[in-house]
């Protein structure tokens, strides 16, 4: 019904920047679709374009059934909610949420009391005769949404909605907007620049690099198996060691150690691949592993529960004190993390290790990951 | 705070005998110091004094002296003919030129601040200078002979022109100044709503910039109230010619000027501009920024 469909779309800036480079990406309808990306790779121009506030230099843009390119943003039936939020500060907030059925003609009665009902809906009821300004972050955010809300629009667009609040309240908020389109059921699309944030609230996650879209998928796939590796590089808090490898005799050799090649994964011999893994997957051992990449400890880094720990990798036939300059990091939980200086042994867990060739991920879709963690149980005791 | 408040009159309580002469130092420097801010404001306060006192004045004179009290003045002043209906020609000119200036000004500034205009800086300081040309004395004769081909020597229409054109540059400066505060997001946002251009502008922008227009309406009538060189050129008769042109005209059969008629003139005269502030500034609680930022 209210599925979004992009084809071939693309802005070009009058000053030449490609904010958009033939983007095509479908939306399905109900979905909490994240827009993920560094600062300036056009995630934001992206939903300024579907809000129809860009206009596309190229390309489609479909709501439902309807080709809305060529529309106004107010005929386009989508609602934005803005990084500032945009209460007008000269309105209540009874007037900032019915101020889109006063431009639908809405006579003054039912306006107000649509306004306090939706209010009511998001905890507002008591703020209604209240100004923008006097209002905490969290509260503004909420009538901005409210005001979303109070016209049914088919999409909800929202730029950066949790990056005005404070830590604290950004988790509140987190955890409210998603019960709120949970509720809603209304196709939602939102722009971060935090990746924990597209985690935690999207059904579906496009990661865009450069007015391209890098990978999309469920938090899931992006965390687990990232497309190619800058999606690696930019998915997970701790970001995933990327090792350079090379296949000899059929092996891949990452820092002087010589691991399996995973399962269906063609390789020619002496071929450079990038060896990637998450700090999560790797085990940390103080004692010599087979099958462990040796280094030696650098930097402990405390983060509550567990700690990160940086190594510098030692191939084991290189002289000692020689860091080649490859490091690995690595999570250790509480109460077992090394000292720097130490040498130790970091060991991939099976099944969880990806290569990439030419940046691109080329290991296939799992390798059935229950055996695989039989194997592993097994290999350990 | 405290221990500071708490040692202060310890140490001025124990006066060693050195201390003595910086003391006295002390206390000198500051009685000269405010003989000197009374002296200043004396300067200021005394024509303002004058402007209470004289009109009740039987003979007022150029200083400032007791009244004795009288309200002839003002029936001398009321058998003038003109002296009422100048200041209603000036009450004319000026909301005529405020509201010029005031909604060209607001939609200028509004272009301006919105739209990328190649050199729009450069554009507008050299407005900026060149309109304190426009309406002063060097470009009089041209500005005449200009009304004058236009038609517009003795029209109200005329005068009001010229003024709008030497205020606007300076009032699109001021506003666009508050303009550019007001985040775009609000438009924006309103646009999605499906607002068109007309209701952004008066749902939006002008109740948010509503103290930027305040105040430029304010300065213009301000501004066209002291004018007295443009009117006085292009008026030529006292039907139509505002209070201060009439001011000028305000002398004895024997050629001085009637101190009596001046005096009461000149305090029905200030008083408009004074009470407008007062109650602007009230509803709007305007504050001059003029190119400063907030």
């Amino acid at each position: 019904m209210s599925a979004i469909t992009l084809r071939e779309l693309t802005k070009v800036y009058p000053n030449g920047v490609r904010a958009l480079d033939a983007l095509d990406l479908e939306i399905a309808d109900g979905e909490f679709f994240a827009l993920l990306g560094p600062s300036g790779c056009g995630k934001t121009t992206l939903l300024r374009t579907i809000a129809g506030l860009e206009t596309a230099s190229g390309g489609r843009v479909h709501i439902g059934e309807r080709d809305v390119t060529a529309l106004p943003p107010g005929r386009r039936d989508v609602a934005m909610v803005f990084q500032d939020y945009a209460l007008f500060p000269h309105m209540t907030v009874q007037d900032n949420i019915a101020y889109p059925l006063r431009i639908k003609k809405v006579d003054r009665r039912a306006r107000a009391d649509k306004a306090a009902e939706t209010a009511d809906e998001l905890g507002l009821g008591a703020l209604l005769q209240r100004r923008p300004g006097q209002l905490s972050g969290g509260q503004q955010q909420r009538v901005a949404l409210a005001r979303a809300m109070a016209c049914h629009p088919q999409v909800f667009l929202l730029d950066e909605p949790l990056s005005n609040l404070d830590a604290r309240l950004r988790l509140e908020a987190r955890t409210f907007l998603k019960r709120l389109q949970r509720e809603l059921g209304v196709t939602t699309v939102f722009v971060t620049h935090d990746q924990a944030e597209a985690l935690a609230l999207a059904d579906r996650i496009a990661v865009m690099e450069g007015g391209r879209i890098r990978q999309v998928g469920t938090p899931t796939e992006v965390f687990r198996r990232p497309a190619n590796t800058f999606v690696a590089g930019f998915i997970g808090s701790t970001p995933m060691n990327l090792v350079d490898a090379e296949v000899r005799d059929g092996e891949l050799v990452v820092a002087g150690t010589r691991l399996p090649v995973p399962e269906g994964v063609q390789v020619t011999d002496g071929e450079k691949l990038t060896y990637g893994v998450r700090p999560e997957y790797l085990d940390h051992t103080a004692e010599p592993a087979s099958g462990g990449l040796r280094g030696r400890v650098v930097v402990v880094e405390n983060l509550g529960s567990f700690s990160l720990v940086s190594l510098d990798l030692q191939p084991a036939d290189a002289p000692a004190g020689d860091t080649p300059g490859t490091s690995v990091q690595v999570v250790v939980p509480e109460g077992r993390e090394p000292a720097p200086g130490d040498t130790g042994w970091v060991v991939p867990r099976p099944g969880r290790s990806l290569l990439y060739r030419d940046g691109e991920l080329v290991t296939p879709e799992a390798t059935p990951a229950v055996p695989a963690a039989r194997t592993a149980a097994g290999a350990e005791q | 705070m405290s221990t500071a408040t708490r040692t202060a009159p310890a140490r001025t309580d124990r006066p060693a005998p050195g201390t003595a002469p910086v003391a006295v130092r002390h206390v000198l420097s500051r009685i000269g110091r405010y003989v000197f801010l009374c002296a200043v404001l004396g300067f200021f306060a005394l024509p303002l004094l004058w402007l209470a006192t004289a009109p009740f004045d039987e003979t007022p004179t150029i200083t400032a002296s007791l009244p004795r009290f009288t309200l002839d003045n003002f029936r001398a002043l009321l058998d003038n003919p003109y002296a009422l209906s100048s200041l209603l020609n000036s009450v004319y000119l000026a909301a005529g030129t405020a509201v010029l200036v005031v909604t060209f000004a607001a939609l200028a500034a509004y272009a301006l601040s919105r739209v990328r205009v190649p050199g729009r800086d450069a554009l507008l300081y050299g407005l900026l200078l060149l309109s304190s040309i426009v309406t002063g004395t060097a470009t009089m004769v041209p500005l005449f002979e200009l009304a004058f081909r236009l038609n517009l020597i003795d029209s109200r229409l005329g005068v009001i022109l010229i003024l709008s054109g030497g205020l606007l540059p300076a009032a699109i400066f001021i506003l666009k100044d508050f303009m550019d505060a007001t985040p775009t997001s609000y438009e924006e946002s309103a646009r999605v709503f499906g607002a068109s251009p007309l209701q952004i502008m008066r749902h939006i922008v002008v109740p948010v910039v509503r103290p930027g227009l305040a105040t430029v309406g304010v300065w213009a009538v301000a501004n066209v109230w002291g004018n007295f060189l443009v009117p006085f050129l292009l008026l030529r008769g006292p039907e139509k010619a505002p209070a201060a042109v009439i001011m000028y005209t305000l002398y004895t059969e024997g050629g001085q000027a009637d101190l009596r008629l001046l005096s009461t003139f000149s305090l029905l005269y200030s008083l408009p501009v004074a009470l407008m502030f007062v109650f602007v500034s009230s509803r709007y609680g305007f504050r001059f920024h003029g190119g400063i930022k907030r």
